[in-house]
């Protein structure tokens, strides 16, 4: 499914976060929202899933405006892994899961058979099938991640936003965590919008980059077109070696010091 | 609560659910049976279903039945109303007593049956009315980009303070109508007949069908406002349903019964302990649960110091406010 962005702009309290903002994500893709801190990156994930008004501007999922789709019809079609979540201490995996098929219930109807096949599916996409019965709460921090993931993905989505799905874990769970959701995107098709922080892992798996700088969108390229010295010069104020992965077919930079 | 790692089955929870209903039909055999007057099962039963005129017949009809389906129909009120806004608040200490809905019922209560008694019977109406005023107030002054639960809990006990005060401006000016209205600070169940029952029954009922239809979405809410949202939740409608709901069902119980604490605090609490947090199995719960502990406890109220009756809020507090800060101590993130 694509997704289009027209003329974005989006308010927080009084403050202007996001401004003018258009761009164009093809279907099948992993576009990751790079920029430094304050700059808009999570207000824009939180506007593409509904959950902040823009001030104007509109957003497209296949060239119908979300405005005029139900929101439960929005959530069989685009999933939503934000930063804050919440889950009770007794609830299991299994029905974490499952809260991700109450768009397609409907109303005061239980779990059906094609439910139930579509939970096992998510479970097994994820590699949870054995800890479905734990609690969400006792899962190391990366099967967590997954657990979330599940949730979404038993939305049968076909665009997944993901909002800093690295964050505070350990470098291996960052990379389990990428690996999986790039999985997703090369199996199931599902176009992926992620905002990333570290810009090395962003270049490794995303296939286009969109820098955002003060609430406006700078650049929108493929990884070796964005990651060289002047970006990260000017916007994320450090000096540093741009080297390539020649394996992975991405650049990578090595920090060298702070720009004063 | 995740002390073993598994999850509780559904048999499981259905045999919890079961034995919660089994304790609130046994609270209600009991409620009726003890008294100054000593009645079986048997000619409780006896009474309900043949109807003789016997005097134990007038005590059950008369004086027991009502009160004990009343002191039933206000426990459940008041549980279902603490668990809805521990949901919809995402905060264990959120009860009606607590964040002001139960002190703008009862004002609102206080004075349609103080300043205008000819008309009791909208006492029920007057108390939603005050419940649902106090709740949006204090929602909107907690209001600042979300809501906060400290902003929220602060804003309600200050509101509380304020409507209390309004409590006691009309207990004063109207002294000669007082008597009662002890009874109706801390909540109490004497002198309760067929009428009270007739006043809180339809909003209870109302109350039960509309939260069990949606239960699910308390659970969605659960997940947090933006995981809700992508999910395709209406998440401020939602919440301000499930609010008007909760007032409902508290200002309900407040117009028949008075400022009864700490049932909307504990009951959910307990219940929660026992069959876990998923909403479509602890609202059930609650109504059961809520029935029992204020069926038992009123009938200690009534036995425990015989002929001497006390109000049943003093027992409730005897009980729930240790319990509370138990709650507090206990987990660190309250």
């Amino acid at each position: 499914m694509d997704l289009k962005v027209e003329g974005l702009n989006v308010c927080y309290g009084s403050k202007m976060i996001l401004r003018d903002m258009s761009f164009n994500i093809k279907r099948g893709e992993v576009a990751t929202v790079i920029g430094p801190n304050g700059s808009g990156k999570s207000t824009l994930i939180k506007s593409i899933s509904r959950y902040l008004k823009p001030v104007s501007g509109n957003i497209y999922l296949d060239n119908v405006n979300i405005n005029q789709i139900n929101t439960k019809e929005i959530a069989k079609n685009l999933a939503v892994l934000p930063q804050v979540k919440n889950v009770s201490s007794d609830i299991s995996v299994e029905e974490l899961v499952s809260y991700g098929r109450y768009p397609h219930l409907k109303f005061g109807k239980r779990l059906g058979k094609t439910d139930k096949e579509i939970i096992e599916w998510a479970l097994e996409k994820t590699g949870l099938v054995e800890m479905k019965d734990r609690y969400v709460v006792t899962l190391s921090g990366g099967e967590r991640q997954r657990a979330w993931i599940a949730m979404s993905l038993a939305q049968k989505p076909k665009i997944l936003l993901l909002d800093e799905p690295t964050t505070f874990l350990d470098i291996c769970y960052q990379l389990e965590t990428l690996e999986l959701i790039r999985q997703l995107n090369e199996t199931l098709e599902i176009t992926v919008v992620m905002v990333l922080h570290d810009l090395n892992q962003a270049a490794r798996y995303s296939d286009n980059m969109l820098v955002i700088h003060e609430g406006k969108l700078l650049e929108y390229g493929e990884p070796c077109k964005i990651v060289n010295k002047g970006l990260l010069k000017n916007i994320f104020k450090i000096e540093a070696d741009i080297y390539e992965d020649k394996i992975n077919n991405c650049p990578y930079f090595i920090p060298k010091k702070v720009t004063a | 609560m995740a002390d073993n790692m598994e999850k509780k089955g559904k048999i499981q929870k259905s045999v919890i659910l079961t034995i919660f209903i089994c304790l609130s039909v046994a609270g209600f055999f009991i409620s009726i049976g003890n008294g100054a007057v000593k009645i079986s099962p048997r000619e409780i039963i006896d009474a309900i279903v043949l109807q003789e005129e016997t005097v134990n017949y007038q005590i059950i009809w008369n004086v027991r039945l009502p009160r004990t389906i009343t002191a039933s129909l206000v426990g459940t009120c008041l549980a279902l109303s603490g668990c809805i806004l521990q949901g919809v608040m995402r905060n264990p200490l959120a009860s009606p007593n607590i964040i002001g809905v139960s002190s703008g019922a009862g004002l609102m209560t206080l004075i349609v049956l103080i300043v205008f008694p000819d008309y009791y019977y909208l006492a029920p109406i007057g108390a939603f009315v005050g419940a649902i005023t106090a709740t949006l107030f204090i929602y909107f002054l907690a209001w600042r980009e979300g809501v906060a639960t400290t902003r929220l809990i602060l804003a309600g006990v200050a509101i509380s303070s304020l409507l209390g005060a309004g409590n006691n401006a009309i207990i004063t000016f109207y002294p000669d109508k007082v008597s009662g209205v002890i009874g109706f600070m801390v909540g109490g169940l004497s002198s309760i007949s067929w009428k009270h029952v007739d006043m809180i029954l339809p909003y209870a009922i109302a109350g039960m069908i509309l939260i069990l239809l949606v239960s699910d979405k308390l659970n969605i809410l659960m997940l947090g406002d933006e995981v809700a949202t992508g999910l395709g939740l209406n998440v401020e409608g939602t919440r301000f349903l499930f609010i008007i709901i909760s007032s409902m069902l508290a200002g309900a119980a407040v117009s028949v019964v008075g400022l009864l604490g700490f049932v909307g605090l504990i009951v959910p609490h307990i219940t929660r302990l026992f069959i876990g947090s998923d909403y479509r199995y602890l609202l059930p719960a609650t109504i059961f649960t809520g029935s029992a502990v204020v069926v038992f406890c009123d009938t200690l109220a009534r036995v425990m110091f015989a002929p001497l009756e006390i109000p049943v809020g003093i027992i409730m507090s005897a009980l729930g406010a240790p319990f509370f800060l138990y709650l507090l101590r206990r987990k660190k993130e309250y």
